[in-house]
């Protein structure tokens, strides 16, 4: 049997599964071939809710789904914790002790965030990239009635490049709503010189943050915080102070790979259209965890889950990858509590937001409903 | 000239986003001080971005060298 197993419930991981049970029914079915789903958590977390979450506009059970129930029957799942990649041997080892064979291995692990990396962060920072830190986001923020609010993105790169400007937005918005707008400074840092790193958007989004009063700082990477002093400093050497730090922390690809020498300079070394790892044959990559000039988001996953699964399909049997990911994104931006834009682009053509309108708004809040249908591979 | 040792060669040609820039940051944020990263562009604004960064944030621009339709730029993490 020519076994294949992918790592990950995250949407890369599902929606590449679901390909597979449709493109490879009949093997399964005759048994010649077999797709096993690992992942270390039995939920899937559909992650751009967690914005919604810290500002009290989502409840926490819409935005997760059993991975069992969002992929095909056809596909073993297994709720176990990976502890290492043996790809000379072609095994999985699990935290359990079983080890799994495999003829082709999918890595589709996606990112984890490291506060850690940044001295002072944990103990004085805030976050929305997690369901914990979205939740304790959401309770300080209940209380937040003055001071001044840093949002600062220090992972380069990160998950979702534009939740950082969603956030700023949305929070000016619910500032306002809540009628502490005037006795609250709101403070957004980018690493580059302007507040986006896609020249379009920039030029959308800085007149936006200048309209609403939101001050921005470029050219700041944050390199320490100090939590008694309430203080981030960058590696630019400028200081800010705050009252309230939501940091878009670093991020790493899964601790296993790294050991497992899977990754350079902490993220899998991926082919951009092929999307197979370098230097391993039979070994494929998709979603946050590679190294792409991409998007870290959950449109790229499902657009390169369809290129991975007809390359996984032709090397089972037998035959070369012919299938290429162009380098298609598309992400929403929300721009406030009630209007919302969007984003299209690839390799070849860069993106060109328009004007935000409540019809966008709408249709990201019903895709955020609606999402469930791409993880099971049916939108 | 001794010739230099690149330490880690990015491609973010075709990078809409996060850019080459963002690219060059992430690669030399986890350099030692010392090492040398190079970043391929095709992005036309990198001729402008990346010289302000690195002149903003002290670290030495040791090259731009135009190769048919992109640049690639090496920098030294120098502290």
């Amino acid at each position: 049997m020519h076994e294949i197993v992918i790592l990950g419930g995250g949407p890369a991981g599902t929606i590449t599964a679901n390909h597979l049970a449709d493109e490879l029914s009949s093997e399964i079915q005759h048994g010649t071939v077999g797709v096993t789903l690992l992942t270390d958590k039995p939920d899937q977390l559909y992650k751009p809710g967690l914005l919604y979450l810290a500002l009290g506009r989502a409840r926490e059970e819409i935005l997760r789904r059993p991975v069992r129930e969002l992929v095909s029957p056809r596909i073993q799942v297994l709720v176990e914790t990976v502890s290492a990649v043996d790809s000379a041997g072609r095994t999985v080892v699990t935290q359990t002790g079983r080890s799994i064979h495999f003829d082709q291995l999918i890595v589709a692990t996606g990112t984890r965030l490291d506060p850690a990396a940044t001295p002072g962060l944990r103990e004085a920072g805030d976050l929305f990239y997690d369901e914990d830190g979205a939740r304790k986001l959401n309770a300080k923020l209940a209380s937040f009635r003055e001071g001044r609010i840093v949002v600062s993105v220090i992972g380069v790169p990160h998950m979702c490049p534009v939740a950082p400007l969603e956030i700023v937005f949305m929070l000016d918005a619910w500032l306002r709503q809540h009628g502490v707008r005037d006795a609250s400074r709101l403070t957004y840092t980018y690493p580059i010189n302007r507040s986006h790193s896609i020249p379009s958007v920039a030029a959308w989004a800085t007149p936006e943050l200048e309209a609403r009063g939101i001050e921005v700082e470029t050219f700041f990477n944050a390199e320490s915080v100090d939590p008694d002093r309430k203080v981030l400093t960058s590696m630019e050497g400028t200081e800010l102070p705050f009252d309230l730090l939501i940091a878009i922390p670093e991020h790493r690809s899964a601790a296993f790979l790294e050991a497992s020498g899977l990754t350079k300079h902490g993220w899998v070394p991926t082919d951009r259209e092929t999307l197979a790892v370098k230097g391993f044959d039979g070994i494929w990559a998709l979603g946050d965890t590679t190294d792409l000039p991409t998007s870290k988001a959950g449109s790229v996953a499902h657009y390169q889950a369809a290129t991975v699964a007809k390359n996984v399909v032709a090397f089972a049997h037998g035959n070369d990858p012919v299938a290429r990911y162009d380098g298609k994104t598309i992400c929403f931006i929300e721009a406030g509590l009630d209007r919302a834009t969007f984003l299209e682009f690839d390799y070849a053509r860069a993106p060109a937001p328009k004007p935000p309108t409540k019809l966008v708004h709408w249709a990201k809040l019903a895709y955020n409903r609606a999402y469930w249908l791409t993880a099971r591979g049916a939108l | 000239m001794p010739e230099l040792t690149v330490s880690q060669e990015i491609d973010a040609r075709g990078s809409a986003c996060p850019g080459p820039l963002m690219e060059l940051i992430r690669a030399i944020k986890s350099s030692d001080v010392g090492d040398v990263v190079a970043v391929l562009s095709s992005d036309p604004g990198s001729n402008k971005d990346i010289p302000e960064w690195i002149a903003k944030i002290g670290y030495e621009l040791l090259g731009n060298e135009e190769l048919g339709g992109y640049q690639r730029f090496t920098v030294r993490k120098s502290k």
